[in-house]
């Protein structure tokens, strides 16, 4: 297994930061453009939500995790933020807690859509950690 | 450090928005603030996105998109799309977007679409 590890400070400039690192760290399973770009959307989503909602735009460690296991990848993204009352409801495509309707609220669907697999585990006041696996060249 | 991230320019009715390389929250933050000052002075029935330089887009992108289609269609306006790339494409077709905004080539045929 391969495995690196890095924390991030929540800051929306970060977002980019985390996709580009993650790409480059997977770019050894030599992944097609389009798989490279779902991992990259996935990464966005996890880490502009831990930012916007975990912290709430306030200060805060992001945690960003990757494992290559043959063909197998998982990234988990964890925060140490608000965390999620009711996760299934937070997962519903166009759910959101913004009010200024800029969000779509389709994060958690992006998600899902561009990886195999997505689990959310959360706790108000706990934060949260997401973990998603793709196989990468099929 | 302040450089713009969007690029807006007016044909007549038609508000062209310029999008940037990397269309995610952290470059999406402005963009309601200066479309919302541009219709308010200004007025104008169809927005043009243009994607040519964009190479990057997640689910932000769809709100800041959906938002704007919100406005437009409020007054009876419309939207349209040029310049979009593969992964771009699929962002806007898993978002539901390809529904609502029709793509076009080029500049011109999305300003007159």
């Amino acid at each position: 297994m391969e495995r690196f590890r890095m924390e991030l400070e929540s800051r929306s400039k970060n977002e980019e930061f985390a996709r580009v690192v993650v790409a480059v760290f997977i770019s050894r399973l030599d992944p097609t453009l389009e798989e490279l770009n779902d991992v990259k959307t996935a990464v966005s989503e996890a880490v502009t939500n831990a930012e916007i909602h975990g912290y709430q735009g306030a200060e805060g460690i992001i945690q960003v995790e990757v494992e290559i296991e043959g063909r197998e990848l998982t990234v988990k993204i964890r925060d140490k933020g608000i965390g999620i009352s009711n996760v299934e409801e937070a997962r519903q495509p166009m759910f959101t807690t913004d009010k200024s309707g800029e969000r779509s609220g389709m994060g958690f669907s992006f998600m899902e859509a561009f990886m195999d697999q997505v689990t959310v585990e959360s706790s108000p006041g706990q934060g949260t950690l997401v973990v998603m696996k793709k196989k990468i060249g099929r | 450090m302040t450089e713009q991230t969007f690029t807006y320019e007016a044909r007549g009715q038609v508000l062209v928005i310029h999008l940037p390389k990397e269309l995610d929250h952290h470059n999406c933050r402005n963009l309601r603030y200066e479309t919302d000052l541009l219709f308010s002075e200004n007025y104008i029935n169809k927005v043009v996105f243009d994607f040519s330089k964009t190479q990057f887009m997640d689910s932000s992108g769809i709100g800041v998109l959906l938002n704007r289609y919100k406005q437009m269609a409020g007054s009876g306006g419309k939207v349209t799309l040029y310049g979009v790339n593969a992964q771009v494409g699929r962002v806007l077709a898993i978002g539901g977007i390809h529904r609502l905004m029709e793509h076009f080539d080029s500049k011109e045929a999305a300003i007159a679409g």
